[in-house]
Parts: structure tokens; C-alpha cells; sequence
């Protein structure tokens, strides 16, 4: 990992002559590499340790006890996840889960590619930017809250614009089969901007002589969306899909704010399933082990995604 | 001005028509929402059902936003409707700021001092340490937040500021490689020479590095500040008391008092539109800036 073209060719302790005269030996100390190094370090590095190394191996113990935060703590081993294996509600969290991830992702992706071809092709307009990049600004819980109101069967703009045409009321949120989406289309239109945002950065890095060349050849800008832009992309494509996964897979507070994880268990995704075990139902060691099986999901999703998509390497390099 | 001039720069021709209309039709989907709860929070709330499909406020008035603020005369008839849910959102929007500014000013400063540490000076387990924090960022939240909850809860920490921010105020792993990234992205001639001149990693990590780089951190401080003004989970999870409950948090606690009857939905909506006011002053006085700090959260 450490790359050796960032290391200082020069040391302080090779410039004798330079240095300040009278320092005590611990002023000197002030002049070596390392020490300093350990100095700057040390904040980020406590902190890691303390807010992110120790409690996943807390974690990771916890999964393997009984711990419901009344009683001390009893080691009872695999327990948990044997226990995990046959729970029909955590295999539901995890299709309910992935079912969102499945609305969310290509719709997401689609649009975002879209208004990012767009914006590159019709102006580099900031304002445009700035106001399709306004939903990701607003807080998971306004942007629930808003379309929770939008779509309120009775008093709701959305459900007064469907009166209007002659479509009848619809309960979005309280219907089994389309608080899923709906929470899934809450998602997209508050990320939509943000991955069209990246993948117009990523088309600027795109040299214009290559299209300049396909110009001439006679490609049209289908083809060229096709066969330039889209395969020149890839490391955008790779960090939009797999930042965008991981995400999706631990969607919260839309849920939190909404539909609680109903009706019917239908919007009961497996972080809501882990809150409520942990936070409700003070089953510390289930919830541990559940998320601790999240965290194994996410990472092989993570490498095979990585796989398949070649890494993030450009075709330009 | 100029801008809007540059937007229509490319001409006139059928196809870009409809292109602009594609763009236009996504600008009225990002920003129509908002302007409802807009439309909301200004209407009377005694006219929401008849006004459901109006795109204007309906009798329009300030008494939601004063009323969500406390800032409504107590002897105001209109306070006596019993739908009202109860909510200080003055507290709640002070939370936040506090809340924003513990978790996003010690994070950066601690995040950039490590950050140049890991750019430019050599010390024994360097990419190791390094490794882990990249490591780091695979982790979901959730799976820290159940030890980390036990950790603040045995701190005796629950609903405190010092609680809510301490899992952000030393590092985040983003903020570090964030920073690392533009520290690698510059030459380091000046550094080099100041180190002859017998400066020490100190005078040239405060004199050199953060001057040289104050675009990077502005951009950084946008990222950290906007994520940790809309952050909802951790501050749910350790900061439920009114006392710090932040903006997102009591915006949930108001929507879940009416869970049985029709929610409150002028007050919801006088909240929303406070909690996205400093967002829309943030964009509109940054604009460029803030969607180019989102440009650089891409891969590099």
C-alpha cells in the first residue's frame, strides 16, 4: 500500500548546517521525521482506534453472546447465526433489501447518465447543476417527509394531481405492494442529481479529440454514447455502482420516517430489521450478528462487482 | 446572469429543444417537491384539503414557521386547534448547528494533520496504518453503531453533544483520504525548501500546507458540514432528549406524536422548510463551489 514516490528525499538531519542553533534535545526531536509523523498521526489515529477498529471487534463478540443489555453477557458461540439462518424474518429483510437495491440501481443509474449527457452537451450550465443537485442536499428525512406529504392519500399534491385526471387515490405508503417503490423513487429522485453530477465530471476527463475523431468518421451521438462515453466511464460506472449498492443496502431513515418497516413487514429492510432488534427489542448479540453478516454481503458484493467491471481501470491507461 | 446565457449558448436547433426540455422537466421533478413543502408550510392549515392541488399558498401566512419557532403570539386564536403537535424547532435547528460545528471542525483539523502525515512524511507502518483506514470505509455504519452506542452509553454520554459527535470529531476515514489525495496532488518544492531553510514539519504543515491548500479544505468542509447537518441514525440513536435532539430528529419525533391521526402537516412543513434554509443559502451564495465539491467526491 505505501507508495515510495511520496517519500521526502530529503531529511532534516542531513541539513547539519541549517538547522537553528540551541535547541534542546527534545527541540530536536522537533526536527525528526518519524516523531512528527507519530504527533500528526496521533488524534486521527485514537480516534480510529476507538470509533471504528475496537467496535467491530466488539461487534464481532457481541454477535458470538446472548447479550440483551439486562444480564451480563453469555458466550454461547455460532449461536446467533445458526439461529439467523433459520429466521424467516431476517431472509425477508434481506429479499425486501435487495429488492429496493433492484428498484433503485438501473432506474438511478439510467436517469443519471442521462442528464449527465445532456448537461455535457448543452451547456456546462452551473445553475442547472446546482438545481438538479438540490434534492441530495436536503437531509434523508426532509426528502422522505416532503413526498410522505406529496402523496397523502387524502390532502397530498400528488394524490389531488391524480383526482384531477381521473385516476383514483392511490395510498403509496400504506399499500403492501408500493411502499417499496415508492420509497425506492423517494431514493432516486434524491440521488439522481448527485450520480449525474459524477458521471459528468467523469465525461469531462474524456479527451474531445476522441469524439472529434468519431465526428469524422461519421458516428452520430447515439453511437458515440454507446462506443465512446460509456466504456471511457467505467471507473465512474464502478464507483457509482458500488458506492450506490453499499447504500442502498443500508437504507434507514426514509424507512424511520415513514412506513416503520410495514405494512406487512413490506418495507422491513435489514437495517431496520438490525435497528429493531438492537434498539427495540435490546437483542444485542442477534442484531450484532446480523450486521456482521451485512458487512460480509456488502464486501463480496463489493469484490465480485469489482471483478466483473475490471476494477477502476480507464481504457485510456 | 451569465451563466443562464452559457446554458443556451449551443443554439436552437429540434434536437437540443428537446433536450432542454429532458433537462427542463428534470428541474421541475428536483425542485417541485420543494416547492410544495414550501406551498405548505406558507398555507393556512385550515385550508389544506381544499387547497391539496393548489400550486400557490392558500390564504397565505407565517403563522406555521413562527409557530414551529415559538415566535407565535400565545393569545393567537388559531394556536388553540388541537391538531397542533408540540415542537421548540428554534431548539432544534441551534442542536444542529451545535451539532454540525463539534462533529466538523476537530475532524478536519485532526483529519488534515494525519492526512499530511500519511502524504509526505516516512514512519515505520505507514501503509499499514494506512491499509486500515481504508479498510474502514467498507465497514457499514450499522454494524459500529450497536458497540458504539454501548461505548457512549457507559461514558454516561447519552443525549449529549459530546456523544452525538464524538465518533466524527477525531477522523473519518473520508476526510483523510480526501485530504491525502490534494496533499499528493501538489509539488512539494516549497516544502522542501522551507525544510532547508530549517523550518520544522510543524511551521510548514501550518504556514505552507493548509494556506497552499484552502480550496480543498473549503471543499471538504462543505462535504463534512452538509452530511453532518442532514445526519439522522447516530444522532437518533444517542441524542433523542429535546434538549439536543437535532433538526432531522425532532422533525421524526413531531411526524411520529400524531402516528394514530392525520400528522400536523403545516407544522412538518414549516420545519422542512427551515431545515433546508441554510441548504438553499449554502447554494445559492456557493453555488459553483458546492456542486464542484460533489464533482471531486468521484473517483479520481
Amino acid at each position: 500500500m505505501s507508495d515510495r514516490q511520496s517519500v521526502p528525499a530529503l531529511r532534516p538531519s542531513a541539513l547539519q548546517g541549517h538547522k537553528p542553533a540551541g535547541h534542546s534535545v527534545f527541540g530536536k526531536l522537533f526536527f525528526k521525521e518519524s516523531f512528527c509523523a507519530w504527533i500528526f498521526i496521533a488524534p486521527a489515529l485514537i480516534g480510529f482506534a476507538v470509533f471504528y477498529l475496537l467496535p467491530c471487534v466488539r461487534a464481532l463478540y457481541i454477535s458470538l453472546t446472548d447479550w440483551n443489555l439486562l444480564r451480563a453477557a453469555k458466550f454461547i458461540g455460532p449461536a446467533n447465526y445458526s439461529r439467523l439462518w433459520s429466521d424467516p424474518n431476517f431472509w425477508n429483510a434481506m429479499r425486501v433489501t435487495v429488492l429496493y437495491v433492484l428498484y433503485n440501481i438501473p432506474v438511478q443509474t439510467a436517469i443519471g447518465l442521462l442528464l449527465a449527457a445532456l448537461l455535457a452537451h448543452l451547456g456546462r450550465s452551473v445553475v442547472m447543476r446546482s438545481i438538479i443537485i438540490a434534492p441530495y442536499l436536503i437531509a434523508n428525512v426532509i426528502a422522505a417527509i416532503i413526498w410522505f406529504w406529496m402523496l397523502d392519500p387524502l390532502l397530498g399534491f400528488g394524490n389531488a394531481v391524480l383526482q384531477a385526471v381521473g385516476a383514483g387515490r392511490i395510498a403509496f405508503f400504506s399499500d403492501q405492494h408500493l411502499a417499496l417503490p415508492t420509497i425506492a423513487a423517494v431514493n432516486i429522485w434524491r440521488h439522481m442529481g448527485l450520480v449525474a453530477i459524477l458521471f459528468y465530471a467523469g465525461i469531462q476527463t474524456i479527451p474531445r479529440d476522441i469524439y472529434e475523431a468519431a465526428r469524422i468518421e461519421g458516428a452520430g451521438p447515439w453511437k458515440n454514447f454507446w462506443r465512446i462515453t460509456l466504456p471511457l466511464l467505467r471507473p465512474t460506472l464502478v464507483f457509482v455502482l458500488i458506492t450506490s449498492i453499499i447504500g442502498s443496502f443500508q437504507v434507514f431513515d426514509s424507512i424511520a420516517v415513514t412506513t416503520l418497516g410495514g405494512p406487512v413487514n413490506s418495507t422491513r429492510t435489514i437495517v431496520w430489521y438490525i435497528y429493531e432488534s438492537a434498539f427495540e427489542n435490546f437483542r444485542m448479540g442477534y442484531a450484532s450478528a446480523m450486521s456482521c453478516a451485512l458487512f460480509v454481503c456488502l464486501a463480496v458484493a463489493t469484490l465480485i462487482q469489482m471483478r466483473i467491471l475490471h476494477s477502476g481501470k480507464s481504457e485510456l491507461e | 446572469m451569465r451563466s443562464i446565457v452559457v446554458f443556451f449558448r449551443s443554439g436552437p436547433s429540434l434536437k437540443n429543444c428537446a433536450g432542454y426540455a429532458i433537462l427542463g422537466v428534470f428541474a421541475i421533478i428536483s425542485l417541485g417537491p420543494i416547492w410544495i413543502a414550501i406551498k405548505t408550510a406558507l398555507s393556512d392549515s385550515r385550508t389544506l384539503f381544499i387547497g391539496a392541488g393548489s400550486l400557490l399558498p392558500t390564504d397565505p401566512t407565517l403563522f406555521n414557521i413562527q409557530r414551529v419557532l415559538g415566535l407565535a403570539d400565545p393569545t393567537d386564536p388559531r394556536l388553540a386547534q388541537t391538531s397542533f403537535g408540540k415542537i421548540d424547532f428554534f431548539r432544534a435547528l441551534t442542536n444542529s448547528a451545535i451539532f454540525t460545528i463539534l462533529a466538523v471542525v476537530p475532524q478536519i483539523a485532526s483529519s488534515a494533520m494525519a492526512a499530511y502525515a500519511f502524504a509526505r512524511l516516512r514512519f515505520a507502518g505507514r501503509g499499514m496504518i494506512f491499509f486500515l483506514f481504508l479498510c474502514a470505509t467498507m465497514i457499514p455504519g450499522v454494524v459500529l453503531f450497536i458497540p458504539n452506542f454501548i461505548l457512549i452509553k457507559d461514558l454516561g454520554w447519552l443525549n449529549s453533544f459530546q456523544g452525538m459527535a464524538a465518533p466524527y470529531a477525531l477522523m473519518t476515514p473520508f476526510a483523510v483520504f480526501f485530504l491525502r489525495q490534494m496533499f499528493l496532488s501538489t509539488p512539494r518544492e516549497l516544502e522542501e525548501s522551507a525544510l532547508m531553510d530549517g523550518a520544522s514539519y510543524f511551521t510548514i504543515f501550518f504556514r505552507i500546507v493548509l494556506p497552499l491548500h484552502r480550496s480543498a479544505l473549503g471543499t471538504l468542509t462543505i462535504l463534512t458540514a452538509l452530511s453532518a447537518w442532514n445526519e439522522f441514525f447516530w444522532p437518533f440513536l444517542v441524542g433523542r432528549s429535546e434538549s439536543v435532539r437535532v433538526m432531522a430528529v425532532a422533525i421524526n419525533a413531531f411526524r411520529q406524536q400524531q402516528a394514530g391521526g392525520s400528522p400536523d402537516w403545516s407544522g412538518l412543513m414549516a420545519c422542512t422548510v427551515l431545515g433546508i434554509v441554510p441548504i438553499a443559502v449554502l447554494l445559492v451564495v456557493f453555488g459553483r463551489k458546492v456542486v464542484e465539491s460533489f464533482q471531486y467526491t468521484g473517483p479520481k
